[in-house]
């Protein structure tokens, strides 16, 4: 329920950034996702299509790059990604992890024109 | 200046939710110049926020000045409850915002008298999920589970637990008669975030409330 605020984040950098690069046109907004970071893809993509309407970013697209969660364990210190989203450790199956990445939510680059 | 029809990647590198990272430092600003120590109360609905705070400030008014923030979808129910006990408070309903984010408690904070604030508790929306994406400018963060909740919240919804500086296992009266783990929560906070705090309360009984308060009191004197 909070895309909506999170889209108009997004356009609001994306704009920003257009403007300062003096871009006519923007084509491609690359953001990267974490698998933790709460926010679904599609209900981003879908107020997207709706609040670009009239502005530079009206035909650019979004491609997301998803970052899986990675979880250090601290007992035998191997990285993982958990299966099934079970926070255990694969080798050691302790539940001593510590979360190392997966909450990321940035812009990474605009493809402007 | 880019030529008409030339294609050109711009390096952004912006976190998205800056903007809320941006507000929330601009309300511990506040909270820091009026001296107010300010907790973000996290917990799934009806897991006890409510009755915590109404506890903690029959506990610690006439200690402390204290005042509410209270999170709903809707209603006042809860703010009227608080109102009852002499304490400043402001009602924020999100209206289907499932999360507390930092610009409403700006908004919040214009309707409190802060130079009369030295504890401010925040009961976020009741949600485990949300809540944990947003800082608030808060000091603290505490997340409480209660029993009848199960003991595997920490297992299913690790983000939360993560983040937080205390965790309240509430309802504690109830151990007796429900199937509770309770080597299973607080090993699950402590694989998870070894340094929270784990506190065990009934705000029915008054188990352990003491020791909460203490806590309050003892970050509080840490932080001025």
């Amino acid at each position: 329920m909070h895309e909506l605020a999170i889209t108009q984040s997004l356009l609001d950098i994306a704009l920003e950034q257009a403007k300062a690069a003096k871009a006519k046109k923007v084509n491609k907004i690359n953001l990267v996702i974490g698998e933790l970071s709460g926010v679904v893809a599609d209900c981003v993509q879908f107020y997207f299509d709706f609040l670009k309407k009239g502005s530079i970013v009206e035909k650019a697209s979004l491609a997301f790059e998803l970052v899986p969660t990675q979880l250090k364990c601290r007992q035998c210190l191997i990285t993982f990604s958990p299966k099934d989203f079970l926070w255990t450790c694969p080798d050691c199956h302790s539940q001593q992890v510590e979360l190392i990445a997966g909450r990321e939510f940035y812009m990474d680059s605009l493809e402007v024109e | 200046m880019i030529k008409e029809g030339q294609l050109v990647k711009v390096k952004v590198l912006k976190n998205i939710l800056d903007a809320n990272e941006a507000i929330a430092s601009k309300n511990k600003g506040l909270f820091n110049k009026y001296k107010i120590f300010s907790i973000n109360l996290m917990s799934a609905p009806g897991a006890g926020k409510t009755s915590l705070i109404l506890e903690t400030i029959r506990k610690l008014k006439d200690k402390v000045r204290m005042a509410v923030i209270e999170g709903d979808v809707a209603s006042q129910l809860d703010a009227n409850k608080i109102k009852e006990e002499g304490v400043a408070v402001v009602q924020i309903n999100t209206g289907g915002g499932c999360s507390l984010d930092a610009n409403m408690i700006s908004q919040a904070l214009d309707n409190l008298p802060l130079p009369q604030i030295d504890l401010l508790l925040i009961e976020n929306v009741g949600n485990l999920v949300c809540p944990a994406q947003f800082t608030l400018g808060e000091h603290k963060r505490v997340v409480i589970s209660s029993l009848p909740e199960g003991d595997d919240k920490p297992v299913k919804y690790p983000i939360i637990f993560t983040d937080a500086d205390a965790v309240v296992i509430n309802k504690i009266d109830l151990l007796p008669y429900l199937d509770f783990n309770l080597n299973m929560v607080q090993r699950g906070v402590e694989g998870l975030n070894p340094k929270a705090k784990i506190f065990q309360i009934s705000s029915k009984t008054g188990t352990g409330i003491e020791e909460w308060c203490s806590w309050i009191l003892a970050e509080m004197k840490g932080k001025s």
